[in-house]
């Protein structure tokens, strides 16, 4: 019987004319434009998890207990030696300075990390061809907020380990491109062994990122956190933008479906001879409410084939083309690309179909309820209210 | 002329009207046999169309027994008067009521559908059912593309291509010329006695009358007259 209704719907439709495709094109542009959102927050998710396990998170960092990456204050004392016991890290010290660019004064984060590491992709074997006392290394941000560029000099003023303020040139050996603000804004990365001369914290690190060699063991003093922990944070950045983004797909799908409920209660009321004379001719009315709630949910049918017939294409293009973002989003604190490559997914797709299929038939189904109640002799002389 | 296949004990219909009631039918007591070719005859709001709609199981009388091949109306769920109506009864509307988006084909098609025959058989029983109304020719036209006669002949051939024992026509000529209404009526009793089908119909006008071997004289619900006509008009 579910055979039939489909067929008598199928025609129905065919037979609507221009009233179906007006709701078919409503309905596919909503299915691509919540396919293309999602598979632009996915592609945004990869790119920003891939890029701040490389820059900055590695596989995981063992803090020293005192430091709180969010409170500057804990910079002075959050910091101690290493244990001999640790292995596959890369030490960091982080420090607060001041430059001077062009007479101005910016406060700045100093990162020390070792010249031979391979933890992170900050660029540090500059560090090694330099011949400069104080090379240093800036990311893109910090080179256009400071106005410099590789091979100038700027006065960098810090304080020793008793407090002593001190300053010097140091010279831009490297200016590096990352998605990653947090490794870029404000830091400048020094060599350790020069920041360790400078402070006086001879072996003293803030943190160490561990590399995938890694295995971790509760040290005193010192709160390891793991790359998965680090990563929740994106992740819940990247859920909350996916939320606020998806007010725009749901406003879409309710326009979609109310032309749906809208159309279903017209035909309804339209269509009341048509639907006494099915009964007369032995369909029982619930077969009659089937029929009315396949022919709504077949719009997400061919909703979907004429989605595919320009959104494949689309998708395709934009995977292989990626979208580029503006300069503004790029500096909203977190891991953002010139350009995001979105992913579509087979389960995001196949979600995308459930969704609006089943979204569909509710709405088909909630007036077709109507016809149950119906009095076909009333429904035949087209009198029903 | 044989076995009875509607029997009507004391059929009472009232539909309530705001806050009162109106008596449609008062007290009706008939049979039909199998074969017939009966019409209900009387004014607008004589109950005719009531008395059809009872006896086709689309809808129930207020008080009284209304047997249809044996089956009690009023005690009959929708799914079993939905059955009654498939598999033994056939219905001609006044204004044919052919589905829009289907062909003359397919709208005669559309009762055999819902009986799961196969594709092969349905198309046998439809463009049978064609032949006797003459309308082989335009099978893959669709309504609005045909002429009134023509449509209710389209419905006529619907309503007989699943060979119901009884075929209900409510005023099946009103909207048609006196040609056309005789070629349709002709039709009718050819179906009626070569088939034995039971027909039953609704109707003022006299060229329909002509047709009857019985009529049922209504007035303000109640059987005025019950007129068997010996000698038939179409012989």
């Amino acid at each position: 019987m579910m055979k039939l209704a489909f067929q008598i719907a199928y025609k129905n439709l065919m037979g609507a004319g221009l009233r179906t495709w007006l709701n078919v094109a409503v309905l596919s542009f909503a299915f691509v434009i919540i396919i293309f959102f999602n598979g632009l927050m996915d592609g945004w998710n990869r790119q920003s998890r891939t890029d701040s396990i490389a820059w900055e998170y590695g596989h995981g960092h063992l803090q020293n207990d005192a430091y709180d990456p969010y409170d500057a204050f804990t910079l002075q004392d959050g910091h101690a030696e290493i244990p001999s016991k640790v292995k596959n890290v890369t030490p960091i010290l982080v420090q607060q300075g001041n430059i001077y660019p062009e007479g101005r004064m910016m406060s700045v984060l100093l990162k020390g990390i070792d010249k031979e590491q391979g933890t992170i992709k900050i660029p540090t074997e500059a560090f090694t061809t330099s011949t400069a006392q104080f090379p240093a290394i800036i990311g893109n941000r910090m080179a256009e907020a400071a106005q410099l560029k590789v091979g100038d000099q700027v006065l960098l003023r810090w304080r020793d380990k008793n407090g002593t303020f001190d300053a010097s040139n140091i010279t831009i050996v490297d200016i590096f491109d990352t998605t990653v603000a947090s490794v870029d804004s404000g830091q400048i990365w020094l060599p350790i062994e020069t920041l360790w001369e400078m402070t006086g914290l001879h072996n003293h690190a803030t943190l160490a990122i561990a590399n995938s060699n890694y295995e971790h063991v509760p040290i005193e003093g010192w709160n390891f956190e793991s790359q998965a922990e680090m990563l929740q944070n994106l992740d819940d950045i990247i859920s909350m933008k996916k939320y606020s983004s998806s007010i725009l797909y749901i406003l879409l799908l309710a326009i979609a479906l109310l032309a749906i409920f809208d159309t279903q209660v017209l035909s309804i009321f339209r269509r009341q001879k048509e639907i006494g004379t099915y009964i007369a001719l032995g369909m029982t009315r619930l077969q009659v409410v089937r029929l009315f709630t396949v022919e709504g949910s077949m719009y997400s049918f061919l909703a979907m084939i004429v989605g595919c017939i320009y959104g494949i294409p689309l998708f395709i293009f934009l995977n292989a083309k990626g979208i580029g973002m503006p300069q503004a989003s790029q500096e909203m604190g977190i891991s953002l690309a010139d350009r995001i490559y979105p992913i579509f997914g087979l389960q995001l797709i196949v979600g995308t179909i459930l969704l609006v299929t089943i979204s569909a038939t509710i709405v088909s189904y909630l007036p077709a309820r109507k016809i149950a109640k119906m009095n076909p002799v009333l429904a035949l002389k087209g009198k029903l209210q | 002329m044989n076995s009875t296949i509607i029997s009507l004990k004391n059929i009472t219909k009232r539909f309530k009207v705001g806050e009162g009631e109106f008596t449609a039918l008062k007290d009706i007591n008939l049979d039909f046999k199998k074969g017939e070719f009966a019409g209900f005859v009387g004014p607008s709001g004589s109950g005719k169309t009531t008395l059809l709609n009872i006896i086709g199981s689309l809808d129930s009388p207020t008080e009284g027994q209304a047997l249809v091949m044996n089956k009690d109306i009023a005690k009959l769920s929708h799914k079993e008067s939905a059955a009654l109506r498939n598999h033994h009864i056939g219905f001609i509307f006044q204004v044919y009521n052919l589905l829009p988006v289907y062909t003359v084909y397919e709208n005669v098609e559309f009762a055999l559908l819902l009986q799961n025959h196969s594709k092969a058989k349905r198309h046998k029983m439809v463009m049978e059912a064609l032949e006797w109304v003459g309308l082989t020719a335009i099978a893959d036209k669709k309504p609005d593309k045909i002429s009134g006669g023509e449509g209710q002949r389209v419905a006529i051939a619907r309503a007989m291509v699943k060979r119901p024992e009884l075929l209900i026509a409510d005023e099946p000529t009103a909207n048609l010329d006196a040609e056309n209404a005789h070629i349709i009526l002709k039709m009718m009793k050819k179906l009626n006695k070569e088939l034995d089908t039971t027909f039953l119909f609704s109707t003022h006008d006299e060229k329909v009358m002509k047709y009857l071997n019985r009529i049922v004289h209504l007035r303000d619900g109640s059987v005025e007259e019950d007129e068997i006509i010996v000698k038939e008009a179409y012989q």
